[in-house]
């Protein structure tokens, strides 16, 4: 597994707490993930681990905690030694470094394949159309949709949206990019073209946050397994030990439980 | 009958009579139309700020003109404003008054649009850098509009029937002439019959449009 | 300029109590509209969802004159048209206040209509045939499961046409109704106030509206949170 030491990690979140309203969803969650490493997180429903997802690209705001990208705070700034939060124009700016992809793809209707994928390279980073427009044939030929380049997502089959979710993501050269839990959505036939896209997207030596219930996908890609259950991480390490030698009991009951369906 | 020979005979004059009122009722309704088209664009972005003090105003304007009837947002504009020093023309006043009036409905209509994009898009857009002032603009807004072409083009048919009530500041349009030939010829039933005929040669034909592009958008979902 | 708050001062004791019993011929007219524009309503909305060509036909042409005209020119057409038309016939009870109710219900009839179509379309079949296969009589059915459905999707477009019903009364100054905007015109010219009159009688309108308003909106509220 590649892995880069590079002393630094890329992301750095400590001590994040959650809440909505009364409940609490994030209980206190610390990580580091190394540049080019593949974190995995897996859990049952309601665990936190899309809210954790989301907090780190801020779009949910954390009710306590910190979230660091190459060393600099995510989504806060110190002023004057007070800690205050973003102002949109700011957070636009450091979301342009972080790619989320999202269960429900969350393609743009209204843009062919390729007007999704070039829209944002095109209004946000500024490039010319046709510069934009040739980030985007490279990055959807790269996700092998080549030939479905001027079709509209309706005209698309789930993984083909998916992957056109995965190449707008690319076209945006994130430094970290946040899958969350990108084949649920996508009937079985459909999951492998995805997967062998995260694959390619894992050997290339991308920063990857993934939240799955692909175990055995999680098992083949990750350096790093993480499990969460009920707001906290209960046992991390390598997916070797995690999901065939799991410490810890509840580890186990999930791990069980999944594999029976 | 009385009437039919009447409207036999003078029908004809009746109706070229009325028609020399259509420019004026044209005039207003399309002045009034672009009024509250923009104004209510402005309102509805005001309404969906995250800032109460830009709300507030928005929500104040909105309910006002929308509890009031236009007749006397008319007679305030027309025959009030002079006292503070402002004297609007007959036009002014019903093309102020009616946009005013409509830029409040239409507020809640592209309230209505924009909230009906699903969040997801919103998210999508701001996952990709966008600001949300960028994703409204290519994003949203871009989708909304297609949902919101029916009920905007029922609006415009209910602006021009609301050209019916303007003669009251003065806009000499179809009604106003209407009421000068009943005064000059006692034939109230002719003449507003004509003139009922007249709106309805063209608020039928928009009603029509108005429904088929609502099966388009339903089908279009 | 104006000095609102003098103005009214001097004058609110006259102009109030004279304005608000005019408000309730404004509230007398809006409440028998409503009601009569409720029955056309429903007897148009039945003949539309009919099976029989004729009727369908009939009230389709009714509801799209009633609804393309403006409704001031409905209103002189049922206050004028009448008359002339059968001067042979006995016109002495048709007051003004009269031919406005009628004007008025005869708009709102054909908006209503559309709306209980709707309302009563909106419900699947399926509705009625599963309320059937459990047993359920015709009448049953309608009782416990289409009409209690029907009435929450109808509600709030027919509260709404209330308070647009109520704003309406306003054009009946126009035929000569003494009510709310005719008293508030004869005062406001009378007195030489229109801006203090007029911006006193919004005042009262709204105040009239905004209840109703917020009603309908509680409604909505709960009636989509049980959805």
């Amino acid at each position: 597994m590649n892995k880069e030491t590079s002393g630094r990690p890329l992301l750095r979140i400590t001590d994040l707490h959650k809440s909505f309203g009364g409940l609490e969803v994030l209980a206190g969650i610390s990580m580091d993930v190394a540049r080019g490493e593949k974190v995995t997180i897996i859990g049952p429903s309601g665990s936190g681990k899309t809210t954790l997802l989301r907090c780190i690209n801020y779009l949910e705001k954390p009710t306590s905690g910190h979230i660091y990208i190459e060393g600099n705070l995510i989504g806060e700034k110190k002023v004057n030694g007070r800690i205050i939060h973003l102002s949109d124009r700011e957070l636009a700016k450091e979301r342009q470094e972080i790619g989320f992809v999202f269960q429900r793809f969350n393609l743009f209707p209204h843009l062919t394949a390729l007007g999704n994928v070039a829209i944002a390279p095109q209004k946000v980073l500024a490039l010319r159309r046709e510069e934009a427009e040739q980030r985007a044939r490279q990055m959807l030929e790269k996700v092998g949709l080549s030939h479905k380049i001027n079709e509209y997502p309706e005209r698309l089959s789930g993984g083909q949206q998916q992957r056109v979710a995965i190449a707008r993501v690319l076209a945006m050269q994130p430094k970290l990019m946040l899958f969350d839990e990108a084949t649920s959505a996508l009937d079985p036939e459909l999951i492998g073209e995805v997967l062998r896209v995260m694959r390619q997207l894992a050997e290339e030596g991308r920063t990857m946050v993934i939240v799955t219930h692909e175990i055995q996908f999680a098992g083949e890609v990750s350096d790093r397994v993480i499990f969460m259950d009920q707001g906290r991480i209960v046992e991390e390490g390598k997916p070797r030990d995690v999901l065939l030698k799991p410490k810890e009991p509840r580890t186990r009951e999930f791990l069980k439980h999944i594999q029976e369906r | 009958m009385g009437f039919w020979r009447i409207l036999d005979e003078r029908g004809w004059y009746f109706l070229t009579t009325l028609l020399g009122g259509w420019p004026e009722t044209l005039t207003v309704a399309i002045g009034a139309l672009i009024f509250a088209l923009i104004f209510g664009l402005v309102v509805a972005l005001l309404r969906i700020s995250r800032w109460r003090i830009l709300r507030f105003p928005a929500i104040l304007y909105t309910e006002v003109f929308r509890g009031t009837p236009a007749l006397v947002q008319l007679f305030v504009i027309y025959f009030g404003l002079p006292d503070i020093g402002f004297e609007p023309s007959p036009f002014q006043a019903a093309i102020v008054g009616l946009g005013l009036n409509g830029a409040a409905y239409l507020s809640e209509v592209y309230r209505a649009g924009i909230e009906s994009i699903h969040r997801g898009q919103l998210e999508a857009a701001l996952s990709l850098g966008m600001t949300p002032a960028r994703a409204l603009q290519y994003i949203i807004l871009p989708q909304a509009i297609r949902t919101m072409l029916p009920p905007i083009t029922n609006f415009a048919i209910v602006l021009l029937k609301d050209t019916s009530i303007v003669f009251v500041v003065g806009v000499v349009e179809v009604m106003a002439l209407a009421r000068n030939l009943v005064t000059e010829t006692l034939q109230s039933a002719a003449v507003y019959l004509i003139a009922g005929a007249l709106y309805l040669c063209v608020t039928l034909p928009m009603a029509r449009l108005a429904a088929r592009l609502e099966r388009q958008r339903q089908a279009w979902q | 300029m104006l000095q609102l708050p003098e103005i009214y001062a001097e004058n609110i004791q006259r102009w109030l109590p004279e304005l608000l019993s005019f408000s309730l011929t404004t509230l007398k007219i809006a409440f028998v509209s409503f009601l009569l524009a409720v029955v056309i309503g429903v007897f148009f909305a039945v003949c539309r969802t009919s099976n029989n060509y004729l009727l369908r036909s009939f009230a389709i042409t009714y509801i799209e004159i009633a609804r393309g005209l403006p409704i001031v020119v409905l209103l002189y057409i049922v206050y004028f048209v009448p008359p002339q038309l059968f001067p042979e016939l006995n016109w002495r009870w048709f007051s003004d206040f009269t031919g406005a109710v009628i004007g008025l219900a005869l708009h709102g009839g054909a908006i209503l209509a559309e709306v209980f179509r709707s309302g009563i379309e909106a419900l699947h079949k399926g509705q009625r045939e599963a309320a059937l296969t459990l047993g359920m009589t015709p009448a049953q059915s309608m009782t416990y499961i289409i009409l209690p459905q029907a009435t929450r999707i109808v509600l709030p477009p027919v509260a709404n046409y209330a308070i647009g019903l109520l704003k309406d009364t306003s054009l009946c100054s126009l035929i000569g109704v003494n009510e709310l905007m005719n008293d508030a015109k004869s005062i406001a010219f009378a007195d030489y106030q229109p801006m203090a009159v007029f911006v006193l009688v919004a005042a009262i309108y709204f105040a009239m509206s905004y209840p109703l308003s917020l009603a309908v909106r509680t409604m909505e509220w709960r009636l989509n949170i049980s959805r």
